[in-house]
């Protein structure tokens, strides 16, 4: 399949490139796979792009946009990568699994490919008030925190955080449905919004509410900055436990003797600048002994869970990024690893068991160890 | 009307080559314009502007008795001056010049030659039309204070001081903190020659401390400027105390910040102490010292265009020097650390200027490696460093182990840039730095008369640069100072005391502060040595009690008249 390059140069502004390699040098992946999104702006200008079946590392890419944040020049490299994987999509050329993925959330509502009447089972018991009713505070669940066994402890606990805080939450229920975050970053644009958005906003409008809180960054950075939603605050969970906290609505009298790292997720820290919350709010934890691997904040290494990755393994399984991030956390001398990312949180848990670290990191979420030194 | 003052016109349609020739048809134009009422003489000509052409008029005005000239071209901000002074040579009162601009107005922005002729047509007829209604003016003078001002005590400063002071005036050397020197006394060596700083610098600053008619006030800042070209007042502020000096011209030397690579987290400065600026390894050179805690570095590396040409960061612009900085540095570590590997990481080498490809030549003689690629992130892996690159021609993103890396950080406007600007209302470029009058043709100027920029609070520059741009404003400044008088606006306020209410709302809207309130006789008064000529309070005054000279009710209106007919 030949890449219609002038489509895409008329979509986005890449005359402005100079080939200086900044993005290419702070891709993450690009140590570990062929991915050269430079050099991809460079074939794109002069008109020689390989076929597309030459470019199976352009799957590679995890939108985590360090090179947009980085360029000097202003041009959005990534968005080449959406594009082109965009044209992928139309002709149907695209990885199996991704197209699975897809599918699963064209008639389940999740990528997973689990039953949207099933959306809901991990808050049974909860007590969660379905936001029809009427809520102050929407909770809105990414499909992994919904179905992924190792993902539901982690919303289960920020409920009770939550509700510890008396705040007025309620829940969508089985009507809540992939927010297509991912869904843009793998290319399928009419998807995501003539769909995901467009369905989505009116049902998230309808609900009166004055704020979504996301137990993901991804579906955080998408409602927020995406969807274009009227009246409405988009706010990570650790925003709003670091607000709780410093209005002292949500006091911490258990404690956790732990000595914890955490990981910036790209989707919160990068792209959206949210660095100094999820800190406040593990600081708060008493008894708690913090301390930082050496890239943190803006040079935080991703976990390579973002952009499709979820559903595509990647060229390279033998070198992940998250083995060397769990070993940078080790090498902190951290027991646990505190995520803020249900794709985090897999990412890193699998690699931990791949690297045999079990026995010295544990990954956790930080909603988890809030509700354990919620105490009483 | 008197008979000596009847409208005798000379018009004259320009060709500009072919920049109005090709779209309008100037026979045409210089045809009709002959028909119209108290034009003696209608003529086209390829360059109004040349030699030739200005003869044209100058021998007409005299041959025919002119009394009034219409020039037909480019727009007035262009060659306004050059038409009035072939009209005064002709015996012409320069006052009763105007300019019809069919170039910017008319042919440069159409195509239907045609239309484009007629509308020339129309655009003559107005300016003929308020051409006959043209009163003479008188051109002024007024005397200037016999001296200068300089703001700012670096390389720009200093050079600029002395020339003027040498030209036998007094200049008062204003410098906001305890010494002189600027930037440059940070620095050790200079390129492209590898000069130790001081061999010309302590000179320099002893010559201006030495100089009979040069006053250094240190720590000192200014606050307050009023006057005009020739006539300025100074109010300067050291410690406590406040003087007022008078000058005849000022010149802003007022330099640049160094660029804070903490808002590029990614680099890792301010974290390890193997990642420092080019200012901090100049010290460390003079020291001969380049140990990162304890350890002498194997490998060192150089990144470049930190905090330059980065839209991001809104600072679009090259900062000139840092590559020349780095090639020098790099020489200077080679020198010190032989063994050492040496490698500057680059997104283009821009060694311009006299000996600088020279200089970059002798660099990687030297043994310095350069690597095309821009340095995307520094991290730590035990006790060494790691700089992320993509190597854009090995097309390869390496992780570079080294010990000392060191950001060529360039330049930015000053923090206080703003304040400088109020003070002496001086525009400001996009990226920041005070705004030449023009790019090309007013370098040292200013859009205020009789204030001079010299160094990079212009623009960054290297220090030939700086010293060659501070002469020039030094020798711009003496042109008043030298002459003693200085022209000022005839097109200027004046109030007709029989209408004047004595409201003041002219006062209050002129921002030169030329009209104030007679206390005797409660009418407002124009101080026309101040005036700018920009009509505010003549718009403003509820009376109409005030006319703007040379834009008077009559001249417009009539002006419109013809264009409407």
């Amino acid at each position: 399949m030949r890449v219609d390059d002038r489509q895409l140069l008329s979509e986005l502004d890449l005359f402005g490139c100079i080939q200086c390699g900044k993005c290419t040098g702070g891709c993450p992946v690009s140590i570990t796979t062929p991915l050269n999104i430079r050099y991809l702006i460079y074939e794109t200008l002069v008109g020689a792009l390989p076929e597309a079946e030459h470019m199976e590392e352009l799957w590679d890419c995890t939108c985590c946009f360090t090179c947009v944040e980085r360029c000097p020049k202003d041009v959005r490299p990534a968005e080449l990568i959406i594009g082109i994987r965009g044209q992928m999509v139309e002709s149907g050329k695209i990885p199996g699994t991704i197209s699975t993925a897809l599918t699963g959330i064209f008639r389940q509502g999740n990528p997973l490919g689990f039953a949207r009447d099933d959306r809901a089972a991990w808050a049974e018991g909860l007590d969660l008030k379905p936001a029809q009713e009427g809520c102050d505070t929407l909770l809105f669940t990414c499909c992994t925190s919904a179905y992924d066994l190792q993902a539901q402890p982690a919303a289960r606990a920020l409920v009770r955080v939550l509700k510890a805080a008396g705040v007025d939450l309620g829940h969508l229920g089985t009507e809540e449905t992939c927010c297509g975050n991912e869904v843009r970053r793998v290319g399928e644009k009419a998807m995501f919004e003539e769909m995901l958005v467009e369905e989505g906003r009116a049902l998230l409008e309808s609900v009166g509410a004055r704020r979504i809180v996301t137990t993901s960054p991804h579906c955080f950075n998408t409602l927020k900055n995406e969807y274009g939603l009227h009246g409405i605050e988009v706010r990570h969970y650790t925003q709003v436990l670091a607000g709780l906290l410093q209005e002292g609505r949500l006091t911490l009298s258990g404690s956790l003797d732990k000595t914890v790292t955490y990981h910036d997720p790209c989707f919160l820290g990068k792209q959206n600048k949210v660095f100094e919350e999820p800190r406040a709010v593990l600081r708060a934890i008493p008894g708690l002994n913090f301390v930082e691997m050496d890239r943190n904040r803006e040079r935080s290494l991703c976990c390579e869970g973002g952009g499709g990755r979820m559903w595509f393994e990647g060229t390279n399984t033998e070198d992940r990024l998250a083995f060397r991030r769990v070993q940078e956390a080790v090498d902190t001398g951290a027991e646990i690893l505190a995520v803020a990312c249900p794709f985090c949180l897999a990412m890193f848990s699998d690699a931990v068991k791949v690297k045999g670290l079990e026995e010295r990191l544990k990954v956790m979420d930080i909603a988890e160890l809030v509700a354990q030194a919620l105490g009483g | 009307m008197s008979e000596k003052s009847k409208p005798r016109i000379g018009v004259y349609i320009c060709h500009c080559g072919t920049n109005i020739a090709a779209t309008v048809d100037v026979a045409a134009v210089a045809e009709y314009a002959q028909s119209l009422p108290g034009v003696v003489k209608a003529r086209h000509y390829t360059y109004m502007c040349s030699e030739p052409g200005q003869a044209l008029i100058k021998e007409d005005a005299r041959a025919l008795g002119l009394n009034r000239v219409v020039v037909a071209s480019c727009s007035p901000r262009m060659h306004e001056p050059t038409f009035r002074g072939a009209a005064q040579e002709g015996g012409v009162n320069p006052y009763r010049t105007e300019m019809a601009n069919i170039r910017e107005q008319c042919s440069w922005v159409h195509h239907d030659r045609d239309a484009a002729t007629a509308k020339a047509k129309s655009l003559v007829a107005s300016a003929v039309a308020k051409a006959t209604h043209l009163d003479p003016l008188e051109e002024r003078e007024v005397g200037v204070q016999p001296g200068a001002v300089v703001i700012g005590g670096g390389v720009a400063g200093m050079m600029a001081a002395l020339d003027v002071a040498d030209a036998g005036f007094p200049v008062t050397l204003v410098e906001k903190s305890d010494r002189l020197g600027g930037h440059a006394a940070g620095l050790n060596r200079t390129f492209p020659d590898l000069e130790p700083t001081a061999e010309w610098l302590t000179p320099l600053i002893e010559r201006v401390q030495s100089h009979p008619r040069v006053t250094v006030l240190l720590g000192a800042q200014v606050e307050e400027v009023t006057g005009f070209v020739g006539n300025f007042e100074l109010t300067v502020a050291q410690g406590e105390e406040r003087q007022k000096i008078g000058a005849g011209a000022i010149i802003i030397a007022t330099g640049y910040d160094i660029f804070d690579p903490r808002r590029k987290p990614e680099l890792g400065y301010g974290r390890y102490p193997g990642v420092v600026t080019t200012w901090e390894l100049e010290q460390r050179v003079a020291a001969g010292d380049l140990t990162v805690a304890g350890r002498t570095p194997k490998d060192v590396a150089f990144v470049k265009c930190v905090g330059s040409r980065d839209v991001q960061l809104g600072n679009a612009y090259c900062s000139r020097v840092c590559c020349m900085v780095a090639a020098k540095q790099a020489q200077l570590v080679k020198q010190l650390l032989p063994e050492a590997r040496v490698n500057v990481f680059y997104m283009d080498v821009r060694t311009f200027g006299k000996r600088g490809e020279e200089f970059y030549d002798e660099a990687r003689r030297a043994g310095v490696l350069y690597r095309r690629g821009n340095v995307s992130e520094v991290y730590a892996r035990g006790e060494r460093l790691v700089v992320r690159v993509e190597d854009t021609f090995l097309r390869r993103t390496v992780e570079h182990e080294t010990d000392l890396v060191v950001l060529a950080v360039g330049m930015e406007p000053r923090l206080d840039a703003g304040a400088i600007s109020a003070l002496l209302k001086l525009p400001r470029s996009a990226d920041g730095f005070f705004l030449e009058a023009h790019p090309k043709l007013g370098p040292v100027d200013t859009a205020t008369s009789g204030v001079f920029l010299a160094g990079c609070c212009q623009a960054p520059k290297d220090i030939p640069d700086t010293v060659a741009q501070a002469k020039a404003a030094a020798s711009s400044a003496l042109i008043p100072l030298l002459r003693g008088t200085v022209p000022i606006e005839s097109a200027t306020a004046v109030v007709d005391a029989e209408l004047c209410a004595g409201c003041g709302m002219c006062v209050e809207v002129c921002p030169y502060g030329a009209p104030a309130l007679d206390p005797l006789w409660g009418v407002s008064r124009v101080n026309a040595v101040l005036c700018k000529g920009c009509g505010a309070c003549a718009v403003t005054c509820p009376s109409k009690a005030i006319r703007l000279q040379h834009f008077t009710p009559v001249q417009i209106l009539a002006q419109v008249d013809a264009l409407v007919e």
